[in-house]
């Protein structure tokens, strides 16, 4: 049962001291706290140059690199820890690889129902003699399809890095210089040796990349010796002779088209495959030249790829334009 | 096989050959491929969710006519696509959130070659979520690495260029050790599709054969996937790379490339290895000992730095921590609450950079912590989401942040081993954070003088300014707000799809 207070007894209780501070009527604070508005920060000058002209100091005395004991020390002591840190990692390693199953061994598990069928029933199911072939751009196609996107994407990164930039200086001359300046070439050794290699090279990247799925070879390793052919072609005759036929722009195209062409011809047999719907392609009769399915045209985009990347490579290096 | 189980082929493919596409264009239309491409993948992931969680059971998508161990497989779960929808909403906000930047600080002649990288950045994400084959896994990081670096070098300094050197070395160097782990594993199961290895492993674990192999792998593995995503001692490249590189690349860095080595994480110890292995293994303990390091030295960095972006680029190094310790933890639970903390980390990450870069804006461009005073008043969207970001950080309630941390601490509490030390550092790491968040949440409420506002230029910002950023900065709230208030079917999802994993 409650009872009735008068209102100063009330005003006296907790609970009535604690309503009106949670009304905001009464802060409790005011007249018991001492209270004053916070100062303004405020240094002498003197203060401000001294602490100046001890940082300046300090860092005059760290970066005193001759002189400094602690940073040398450091230095030596990092370079002891790491050696023995490499050849404590170099040791662990050594030791695990031993315990591992031994090289070519018949019964290492690598040697089990995987291989098996990619060595037995590759010619029949790919359509390729060259079974490696076979692997990398039927069986494991997407890595494949990942792999040349690699490629694409470091000479993407190459262009950021080292393209020549638009940028002129007061006078209206670039600021960064191509090698043009350079030209015109006149090697008559290198010219001429270039005129009797070039050919054979560019023929021979060619044959590796077609007779991919026929015997050694395939789109990387053709596409890096055709590469290696325009960067010679590049080396006698110089960027004017080049951009006749192979330009930025040359590059780009190229490269969209092999890669558009590998995402849907790979998309096609990836969308079949999933779906169970009967792939159209013939495989072909083993050995021809137009057989084994789409391997042919993979082979020659990611040819296209490889020679376009390597050739850019060095052109950046170059400081070409591009 | 239903139409909408093509989604991931689709969504892999075309976010590929968009960035081939994207080198013939010019930089305008290479945006506008860019939006569309990241807009209709959330799409499809989102319809991919709703079937997968519909029919509650994965699926196998063959790519080809070769069955799994010969040919190339993708394995779809409610987890995979989730993260698949989530990623693209992530990434679609950092892209229209640094419009502004990119234009600014990217030469216009190179402005393509941005969306090439961010095109091929999405794909190799998408694909590492999806795949079941370590091979394809590894080399789609090889695609994340090098358009990463890209994105970083992009905006030309000397700081970035210096960045991206130091990012390629450290990130090549975990890419070694995962790819000497991939091998350690083949030699020892002769596989590489995810599910085969893991019969394999199961066996040789039960006869106890190739005991230190086994081991070797995993750590090689773990190591590689941890300096990849920054873990504590391996973290020295990534406050420069988040620090200097220009704004959707520092926001897309922090809150999706390091989220998806450690998702390939997840994905190797439940699919590949088998947790009940992981966990024998000890490997766990040390990631949990380097995830408190983190945590601890990560806050005290970004006390100490006083450029805003590099103190929340070193709160990463601390939020990565979490996520390893939940690893650590050794339990499903602490996995869940990984997963979350991923989730709750990149929604908090990007939207805590969008917000720096608008309230330098209205501070004169400088990142300088002291110009900073009173920039929530002149630049008020920017300043309430910096706020709400940093109080998700803090783990406040009704925000992301908080509900991570309420899993993490229940999870503590299913290993009795760790549970002290769990709750201590969890505790400590929380006044950190609030220390260097609430120092600038208060700094930038802070009214600055007239004068010095007209002597050093700052300038007012309207939220219709900057349009582009503005929507960015409410949607990343409202999905703050979303992920805080409605935790329930998140935790839900994750469980399931963790179930799913095996």
């Amino acid at each position: 049962m409650s009872r009735k207070i008068p209102k100063q007894e009330y005003e006296k209780t907790l609970s009535f001291r604690l309503s009106r501070w949670l009304n905001g009527e009464n802060d409790t604070f005011v007249g018991k706290v001492e209270m004053q508005p916070q100062k303004e920060p405020h240094e002498d000058d003197s203060i401000v140059m001294n602490r100046k002209k001890e940082r300046k100091q300090r860092m005059e005395r760290i970066y005193d690199l001759a002189n400094n004991w602690e940073v040398s020390g450091f230095e030596k002591l990092y370079k002891i820890f790491s050696a023995f840190f490499c050849l404590f990692i170099v040791a662990m390693l050594l030791i695990a690889v031993s315990y591992l199953p031994s090289y070519g061994h018949a019964e290492n598990p690598v040697n089990n129902e995987v291989a098996e069928r990619y060595i037995e029933s590759g010619l029949q199911e790919t359509g390729a003699v060259n079974i490696v072939t076979g692997m990398i751009l039927d069986y494991r196609a997407f890595d494949t399809l990942g792999e040349s996107h690699v490629l694409f994407i470091a000479t993407c990164t190459v262009l950021i890095l080292l393209r020549k930039d638009k940028k002129k200086d007061e006078k209206g001359n670039d600021i960064e210089v191509s090698d043009r300046i350079y030209e015109p070439k006149n090697d008559v050794i290198l010219q001429t040796a270039a005129r009797v290699l070039v050919p054979p090279i560019i023929i021979f990247g060619i044959y590796v990349i077609l007779g991919g799925h026929l015997g050694p070879g395939g789109g990387f390793s053709g596409g890096a010796v055709i590469g290696a052919g325009l960067i010679l072609y590049l080396n006698a005759f110089g960027f004017r002779k080049t951009e006749r036929f192979f330009t930025g722009k040359t590059y780009k195209v190229l490269s969209v088209c092999a890669l558009g062409c590998y995402c849907l011809a790979k998309s096609y047999s990836f969308y079949t495959g999933a779906n169970h719907i009967e792939s159209m392609i013939p495989l072909g009769r083993p050995g021809a030249i137009l057989s084994s399915g789409l391997i042919l045209i993979l082979n020659i985009c990611v040819g296209i790829v490889v020679a376009g990347t390597m050739y850019t490579f060095y052109v950046m290096f170059r400081k070409g334009d591009y | 096989m239903a139409l909408i189980q093509n989604v991931p082929l689709v969504s892999i493919l075309l976010s590929l050959f968009a960035g081939p596409v994207s080198s013939v264009l010019d930089g305008k239309w290479a945006k506008r491929l860019n939006l569309f491409v990241i807009t209709f993948i959330g799409i499809l992931s989102a319809g991919l969710l709703s079937f997968v969680i519909g029919t509650d059971q994965e699926y196998v998508y063959t790519m080809g006519h070769f069955p799994a161990p010969w040919g190339n497989e993708i394995r779809v779960g409610v987890l995979e696509a989730a993260m698949a929808l989530f990623f693209c909403i992530i990434m679609f906000l950092c892209v229209i959130g640094g419009v502004l930047e990119r234009e600014r600080e990217i030469e216009e002649t190179k402005q393509n070659l941005y969306y090439i990288m961010v095109n091929l950045l999405l794909c190799s994400l998408l694909a590492l979520i999806y795949t079941n084959d370590l091979f394809t896994a590894y080399v789609f990081v090889e695609i994340n690495t090098i358009s990463a670096c890209g994105l970083i070098m992009i905006r030309q300094t000397g700081r970035t260029i210096e960045a991206a050197t130091r990012y390629m070395i450290m990130s090549l160097l975990g890419s070694g050790l995962l790819l000497l782990g991939i091998c350690f594993l083949y030699s020892l199961t002769g596989h590489l599709l995810m599910s085969n290895i893991k019969e394999q492993v199961t066996l040789l674990q039960a006869s106890g054969e190739y005991h230190i192999p086994l081991l070797t792998a995993i750590c090689l593995m773990s190591v590689g996937i941890a300096i990849k995503s920054a873990l504590y001692p391996f973290h020295t490249w990534l406050p420069d790379a988040y620090g200097y590189s220009t704004l959707s690349s520092a926001a897309i860095l922090s809150s999706l490339v390091s989220k998806g080595y450690i998702f390939l994480l997840v994905k190797i110890f439940y699919r590949v290895i088998g947790f009940d292995i992981i966990r024998e293994s000890k490997v766990i303990n040390v990631l949990f000992i380097f995830g408190i390091a983190g945590m601890i030295m990560g806050s005290v960095n970004a006390i100490r730095a006083n450029n805003i972006n590099r103190m929340i680029a070193y709160s990463s190094v601390a939020q990565i921590g979490y996520i390893y310790m939940g690893f650590g933890l050794g339990t499903t639970a602490g996995i869940i609450a990984s997963i979350y903390h991923i989730v709750s980390h990149a929604a908090t990450k990007s939207l805590l950079f969008v917000a720096a870069s608008g309230i330098t804006d209205a501070s004169a461009k400088s990142e300088n912590f002291f110009d900073l005073t009173g920039a929530g008043y002149r630049n008020k969207l920017a300043g309430a989401a910096f706020t709400v970001g940093s109080l998700s950080m803090v783990g406040f309630p009704m925000f992301s942040g908080f509900i991570s941390k309420l899993l993490f601490s229940q999870a503590a509490m299913g290993n009795k081993h760790k549970i002290l030390i769990t709750l201590i550092a969890l505790a400590i790491s929380v006044i950190l954070n609030a220390v260097y968040f609430m120092k600038t949440v208060i700094r930038i409420y802070t009214p600055e003088k007239k004068e010095v506002i007209i002597d050093k230029g700052f300038e007012e910002i309207s939220i219709w300014e900057q349009p582009a950023k503005s929507a960015a900065l409410i949607c990343f709230i409202a999905l703050n707000l979303l992920l805080g208030l409605s935790s329930e079917p998140v935790i839900r999802l994750i469980e399931r799809g963790l179930e799913m994993f095996g």
